[in-house]
């Protein structure tokens, strides 16, 4: 449960709620959704002019919980909780924030795990590939049926960030601030090969069924685990890893077998576990799938980001963490080299940190008295 | 405000395209936004700085000059502004052949060695302390102070061509052994044609 000082600054109790899309969606793959499910929550109140919304898209293993808490007894808050809340960064005081569990996703929102109307069972494997540009799509239909024509800011790390990206250049009237932190153009080759390597492990776990686990009542935990575990490793520097857990032994000494004997194998298996009971694994191939696609310039002849970028006529704050790796400083940078080209107005602030890719999650001073100094400025 | 903006100001063209280097809370970019109608970035590398640039309501890219300009493309800005930084930077012909790379004008700003008062200071045996100079040697971030003279010197190596120079002491101009009696010189340059 809470303590009472952390729920002043926080948003408070909040409960999910639900959209229906009756209307089809038709997916980037050609394929078609005949209706939709999402689930999201919000923060704040929406002005009578409808121009304070702010859109928080959300990373890999995210959803729409970003702040707040669901019940009293929750062991945490909504995942960007240090940013958003009343006198936060991010101040529902001033802003009406939405957090939307994307398509595909295992917390409510349509995907492998709902139940297909047409057939009375889960989706499985017949639940189509989405992309960024999918969701991004959804989440505008998301803003009609809250009347928001346009965004005061919408924000996003990692994932995340592409989705900004991609609303930048499909939507460029409806946004007026864009947020990318942790976030790159498109993935590298090292980047894709993770990817791939925490699909084979799910995809070869004997409990998979080709994805449709839930009608043989099984779960390929042992695949999803792995996968996560492989991801967490490059969440994190090297430097964090070593300050953390260096090589400190659990027992003190070799036991000379397989069981934990380092601090860090105790710490990913914990967290491999801990993910692996609380996550969809067909989801987890989906998301990282819509990592793997996105990629403004695939359809021009010579890659130019620049060009892609012309649409986009918000203003923008990009923002990267130094020992970040996974989506390093200089994948922020070929955006913002892009924003400069086309005469964007844009700040680039690259955060001196220690945790990785997971910076972009933790409280950090600068970090957030810059997104601070950014949104005081977004008029509303 | 600092004595060399308004300077600087009076030489930038309204509505013109600025990117200003080493630019601190971005003081002199909103200046230009207030006054000249001028678009533009500061380039910043000190956290401190970038966070005052996002406050004012100034576009700042972080990074290290001494790195160059990667991100900026060739011949995008009207003028290319280094003010009082020229004197603390390492790669001093780079970052000048960088000015005019990807802009058409240069403006330097530095604190002339050749002032009267620092030639006295060295003259009685200690580097000058000064309000232009505030720093002791051992903590000093200058580590290429220039008279007027060197600086047109290196100019004329680099074949730049100086087309204003004003020079200043505490805030008034000064027109007569300026390499002498001036504390702060200020350039607008470009490539020879």
């Amino acid at each position: 449960m809470p303590l009472a000082s952390t729920l002043i600054s926080s948003v408070g109790i909040v409960t999910p709620q639900t959209a229906h899309f009756a209307a089809p969606l038709t997916l980037k793959s050609g394929a078609v959704l005949p209706a939709y499910d999402l689930v999201f929550e919000t923060y704040g109140t929406l002005n009578a002019d409808r121009s304070n919304a702010i859109l928080v898209c959300h990373a890999l293993s995210g959803n729409h919980h970003v702040a707040g808490w669901h019940a009293a007894t929750d062991k945490n808050p909504g995942w960007w909780d240090n940013l958003i809340g009343p006198g936060k960064p991010i101040d529902t005081g001033r802003f009406f924030v939405i957090g939307v569990n994307n398509l595909g996703g295992c917390h409510g929102s349509t995907g492998p795990v709902s139940i297909d109307p047409q057939t009375g069972h889960a989706f499985g494997s017949r639940f189509p590939l989405v992309t960024v540009e999918d969701w991004v799509a959804s989440q505008a239909r998301l803003a009609d049926t809250l009347d928001i024509s346009r965004f005061a800011a919408i924000i996003g790390g990692s994932l995340g960030g592409m989705q900004v990206l991609q609303w930048s250049i499909a939507y460029p009237e409806r946004v007026r601030h864009c947020l990318t932190i942790a976030s790159a153009p498109k993935l590298t080759a090292q980047n894709i090969a993770f990817n791939d390597v925490a699909r084979q492990a799910i995809l070869t776990d004997p409990d998979f069924h080709a994805g449709d686990y839930y009608a043989h009542h099984t779960y390929p935990r042992r695949g999803l685990r792995l996968a996560r575990m492989l991801g967490h490793i490059t969440y994190l520097s090297d430097d964090v890893m070593g300050s953390k857990f260096g090589r400190i032994l659990r027992a003190g000494a070799f036991n000379y077998g397989y069981d934990v004997e380092f601090e860090i194998e105790s710490y990913l298996r914990y967290q491999g576990d801990k993910f692996a009971d609380s996550f969809d694994a067909n989801t987890y191939l989906l998301m990282t799938k819509a990592l793997d696609y996105f990629d403004p310039t695939q359809h021009q002849a010579e890659p130019n980001l620049s060009a892609a970028l012309q649409p986009a006529v918000a203003d923008f704050l990009i923002i990267s963490f130094t020992t970040d790796w996974r989506f390093a400083p200089e994948r922020s940078r070929e955006i913002v080299q892009a924003l400069l080209d086309n005469e964007r107005n844009v700040s680039y602030a690259e955060i001196v940190s220690n945790h990785g890719h997971d910076a972009f999650l933790m409280h950090d001073p600068h970090y957030h008295a810059l997104i601070r100094a950014y949104m005081e400025r977004v008029t509303t | 405000m600092r004595h060399d903006f308004q300077t600087i100001a009076a030489w930038i063209q309204p509505n013109a395209k600025v990117l200003d280097l080493g630019c601190g809370d971005g003081d002199l970019l909103k200046y230009l936004q207030e006054h000249r109608q001028a678009r533009g970035y500061g380039v910043e590398l000190a956290d401190q700085h970038v966070l005052g640039c996002i406050r004012n309501g100034v576009n700042v890219i972080q990074r290290d000059l001494e790195a160059g300009l990667a991100e900026f493309a060739s011949a995008t800005f009207d003028y290319v502004v280094l003010s009082q930084t020229l004197q603390a930077v390492h790669h001093t012909e780079a970052i000048l052949r960088e000015m005019l790379r990807v802009g058409r004008e240069g403006i330097v700003t530095f604190p002339n060695f050749g002032y009267w008062k620092n030639r006295l200071q060295v003259l009685l045996g200690n580097m000058p302390v000064s309000d232009e100079l505030p720093y002791q040697w051992y903590d000093t971030p200058n580590v290429h102070l220039c008279t007027m003279h060197d600086f047109e010197a290196l100019c004329a190596k680099l074949q730049i061509t100086i087309r204003e120079r004003i020079v200043m002491t505490a805030g008034a101009r000064i027109h007569f052994l300026q390499n002498l009696t001036g504390s702060l010189a200020v350039y607008r340059f470009g490539n020879a044609a």
